[in-house]
């Protein structure tokens, strides 16, 4: 029932379902005040006076940077993202004041009642002017000689393609809580990271470490929008409880949510290619541009998975990747889902259409001739192991679907009758390295814990939180097999930096590979040491368990654990993870293995267009999807469908609109993201090879869907209409756009 | 004003201006805090309440309208008789985040009770007034539709 490769249901789902589970903005402690925060209406302009009118609120507080206890700054990878804007503000909706009082209606009065003055400056906010700025950062990677590859290419295809923001649109908005408990600063909300803010919340106060405390509620939806912006919101908070001296929350609403959250990146891709007869590739110089808004976030990581999966999962044996993210004066991108891989795979998978269609072959043969394989090398020299499923998945996906024929047909139907085409067909095949980047998992060493409880019970420590991917249920199942355990012989302590160890961020679909391998260790040594130290003292029948651990035959774990509590004392473990010694990565080259392994996919998306509205109706999805051993099927798919959903918004939907650096949809009504009549089936298929790094052989998982739905539906739309959409969201008035200049296939040919 | 009605079958007066939003009475008043806010004006379903067992965002209710209604909120139906459908919810992956779940669950709920054994079709237009960020709503509609959970 709880086995590796079982769906136990998750232990907070009865919470969930019955309303009992408590989110940031359910909980109420005494003398809880509110937050406002006021926000510059101007992309870029100078400060020139804020005048707070305190008549209207007599009670509330108000703040500014002159009121900052140390830095004016968030630190995350560097803290040059300022806490308030200190006379000049860059984009809309950043923060210049703010206010708290004892209701949420007192608190917008207050925020009413402060008048700032701006003198507004020339902001910039297409790629293009970006590229006269200063960008956030820049790096360039490569093997090979490109540029004789191409000349000696039978062919060359050049192509730009273009992504757009994407809102993560989580149910829950950003919330958080902080109050001071004597000298030390707590913070509880809503937040993948409790370490980010810690350290954060440090460096924004000058605090020693054991005086800040972070605790994560339960987290109603992340993506990565609860990775880097929680850390400002935290600082907020806690500024306005210093200065009124109740617990603040500070509760967005959706409008505020989108117009003062980080976004996904938009991007845009330039690949030139060269090829043989056969499609094979030669040579691929690829330019990457991102445009990460005005502050740096996480830019820079985010730019480098970018670099680091531009290729595909294509063996090339020359590549030059030029990857920059630039300033625009528009909201700090940050993490989402994909963090990067989602834009490039977009591009390379649109480029590999162009290829086939250059050589004449068909989108499964083009993709199948260059899958890479496992031994293959990629860009950056790293060899590829035994579990790179590539060429299993496509081959999977076409014995599931018959794309080829889908695809031909459609073809043959647009060439033919025109009028007629209307259905299409579209493959992806895509792949995501799982755990951080590069040296991030070596540098970090993060570290699980655990301990032995009085009544036998073993506690693990992590700061991994659930925020929905369900690591609740799938943490217990890694440690009970691990152990050898009973279901009820381990807890897990809340995320809580005064209880638990800094085990890193729950991002970049490391925490079941990497933090579930650490839990595994602790389980199976806690069982070792109270099974060894039974056997050194009591006699008995032994058995070997399914771990290939000798234990007392009749005495269960707790019984064991209990006694050596009382007759030994306690046990408390931290392990720390270290990366296999094989990969090596050297930051500056850019060279050798930037992830310990990578989970592999291939999506086929069957679609309509309207041919009088040229609206897009998807029909059905398949996934088949290449994760490693799965621990927990039914969260597993779930985050698969859930994902490939959020790729098909992407694609199709889900579009931030701007005017001036102001947002033209920031609420619900007009930022679409896909409901249940807009879903089509979604049919997920697991592959599983196991690989040796993992607990029990898991891979990473929740970010790899989000690579695959949006090429495919490119693809899918060019087969049924002829148009070529090599910009997403690929809406209605883009279709038309493109129908109307000509951009289809016909037109190319 | 105040105004007196049913929540989850017991008579309470609810105290505000005639405006004031169904959704910040129930959390605030009666600590029913289960309804959620995802949007405030009514796109995203998350505060979905039955009122005389019809689905309505809360969020868009105003007191005035309360008077003699019968509301019933996700901690009403999770008491109710409708457990195993709930239970069905977890296990076949309707839940996740968990944010937009009351809101889900209750809508699902109004639809079973005239309707047990509803399509896809059928279900998809009941929840279409649901957003769902996490489970691209596969799990959803499994749990809904009482389908085969995954091999």
């Amino acid at each position: 029932m709880n086995g590796i490769g079982s769906s136990p249901p998750r232990p907070d789902g009865w919470a969930k379902v019955s309303g009992a589970a408590l989110y940031a903005d359910d909980l109420e402690p005494s003398g809880l005040w509110f937050g406002a925060t006021v926000r510059s209406p101007h992309a870029h302009a100078v400060v020139s006076s804020i005048r707070y009118d305190p008549s209207v609120v007599p009670e509330a507080v108000f703040v500014t940077a002159g009121d900052l206890p140390a830095v004016n700054g968030i630190q995350l990878l560097d803290d040059s993202w300022p806490i308030l804007a200190d006379r000049l503000t860059r984009h809309v909706g950043e923060p210049v004041a703010l206010v708290a009082a004892p209701s949420r209606l007192d608190a917008l009065r207050a925020a009413r009642a402060v008048s700032v003055e701006y003198e507004t400056q020339t902001a910039v906010f297409s790629l293009e002017d970006a590229e006269t700025l200063p960008p956030h950062s820049s790096l360039s990677l490569g093997c090979g000689d490109v540029d004789r590859a191409l000349a000696s290419a039978a062919s060359i295809l050049d192509g730009e393609y273009r992504t757009g923001h994407q809102e993560h649109i989580y149910i829950e908005c950003q919330t958080m809580t902080a109050w001071f408990d004597g000298e030390t600063v707590v913070a509880e909300g809503s937040m993948q990271c409790p370490y980010y803010i810690h350290k954060a919340l440090v460096h924004a106060f000058g605090l020693p470490a054991e005086r800040v405390r972070v605790l994560a509620n339960t987290v109603g939806g992340g993506f990565g929008g609860k990775e880097d912006f929680p850390s400002a919101l935290a600082i907020h908070a806690a500024l306005l409880a210093r200065a009124c001296g109740h617990p603040v929350r500070l509760a967005y609403d959706r409008h505020e949510d989108i117009v003062a959250t980080t976004k996904r990146h938009p991007a845009r891709v330039r690949i030139v290619s060269g090829v043989d007869r056969q499609g094979a590739l030669l040579g691929l110089d690829i330019d990457i541009v991102l445009d990460g808004g005005a502050y740096n976030t996480l830019s820079p990581v985010v730019l480098s998975r970018a670099a680091l999966h531009a290729a595909g999962p294509y063996r090339c044996p020359n590549v030059r990747v030029q990857a920059r993210a630039l300033r625009t004066h528009t909201a700090p991108n940050g993490a989402f889902r994909g963090f990067g891989a989602p834009q490039v795979q977009f591009a390379i998978e649109r480029h590999m259409d162009g290829i086939a269609r250059a050589v004449g072959c068909d989108p499964f043969e083009i993709r199948l001739r260059n899958a890479l394989e496992p031994g293959d090398r990629l860009p950056t020299g790293q060899v590829l192991d035994a579990s790179t499923a590539a060429r299993a998945c496509l081959e999977e996906v076409e014995r599931r679907t018959g794309f080829r024929k889908l695809w031909r047909e459609a073809e043959d139907r647009r060439r033919t009758d025109p009028a007629a085409a209307c259905r299409g067909v579209g493959l992806s095949l895509f792949f995501h390295g799982a755990g951080f980047t590069g040296n991030g998992e070596r540098n970090m060493q993060s570290p699980v814990g655990a301990r032995l409880l009085d009544d036998g019970r073993i506690e693990v420590l992590t700061a991994m939180t659930d925020m929905g991917q369900g690591c609740v249920a799938i943490f217990p199942q890694i440690a009970i097999a691990a152990g050898g355990f009973e279901p009820d012989d381990v807890v897990f302590a809340p995320p809580d930096t005064a209880l638990v160890p800094d085990s890193g961020p729950t991002v970049a679909s490391r925490t079941t590979m990497i933090v579930g391998g650490l839990i595994a260790q602790v389980a199976s040594e806690m069982a070792e040491r109270v099974f060894s130290w039974w056997r050194s003292s009591h006699s008995g029948v032994w058995m070997t368990d399914e771990n290939g651990r000798l234990r007392p035959l009749g005495v269960t774990f707790r019984e064991a654990a209990r006694k050596y509590r009382q007759e030994v004392g306690g046990i408390e473990i931290t392990r720390r993870n270290q990366p296999p010694a094989w990969q090596e990565f050297d930051d500056s080259a850019y060279r050798g293995a930037a992830y310990p392994t990578f989970s592999w996919g291939a999506d086929v998306v069957e679609l309509e267009v309207d041919r009088d509205t040229l609206a897009v109706m998807p029909t059905r999805v398949t996934s088949v999807c290449e994760v490693g051993r799965v621990i927990h099927p039914v969260l597993c798919a779930g985050q698969i469908e859930g994902g490939t959903l959020q790729a098909l918004g992407y694609a199709l939907l889900e579009e931030v609109k701007m005017e001036h650096g102001r947002y033209l949809n920031d609420r619900l009504a007009t930022y679409i993201i896909p409901t249940i009549q807009d879903t089509p089936p979604i049919a997920v298929h697991l592959l599983e090879r196991p690989w040796e790094g993992g607990p029990f052989g898991a891979k990473g998982v929740g970010e790899l869907p989000m690579d695959g739905g949006a090429p495919a539906v490119a693809q899918a739309i060019e087969n049924a209409s002829g148009l070529i959409p090599n910009e997403i969201p690929a809406t209605p008035e883009r279709l038309l756009g493109w129908q109307r200049s000509g951009r289809c296939v016909e037109a190319a040919r | 004003m105040n105004i007196e009605c049913t929540v989850n079958g017991r008579s309470v007066s609810l105290a505000g201006e005639p405006m004031d939003r169904l959704l910040d009475l129930l959390r605030w008043q009666l600590s029913l805090t289960g309804t959620k806010e995802g949007c405030g004006e009514g796109e995203c379903g998350a505060c979905t309440v039955l009122m005389d067992g019809a689905p309505v965002v809360s969020c868009l209710v105003p007191l005035m309208q309360c008077a003699g209604r019968s509301i019933e909120t996700v901690e009403g139906v999770a008491m109710g008789p409708q457990r195993e459908f709930l239970e069905r919810f977890v296990a076949l992956g309707g839940v996740q985040c968990g944010a937009c779940t009351p809101g889900v669950v209750v809508t699902a709920c109004a639809l079973l009770r005239s309707n047990p054994k509803p399509t896809r079709e059928e279900a998809a237009r009941a929840l279409a007034g649901n957003l769902c960020r996490c489970t691209g709503y596969e799990g959803i509609l499994r749990a809904v539709c009482d389908e085969e959970p995954r091999p």
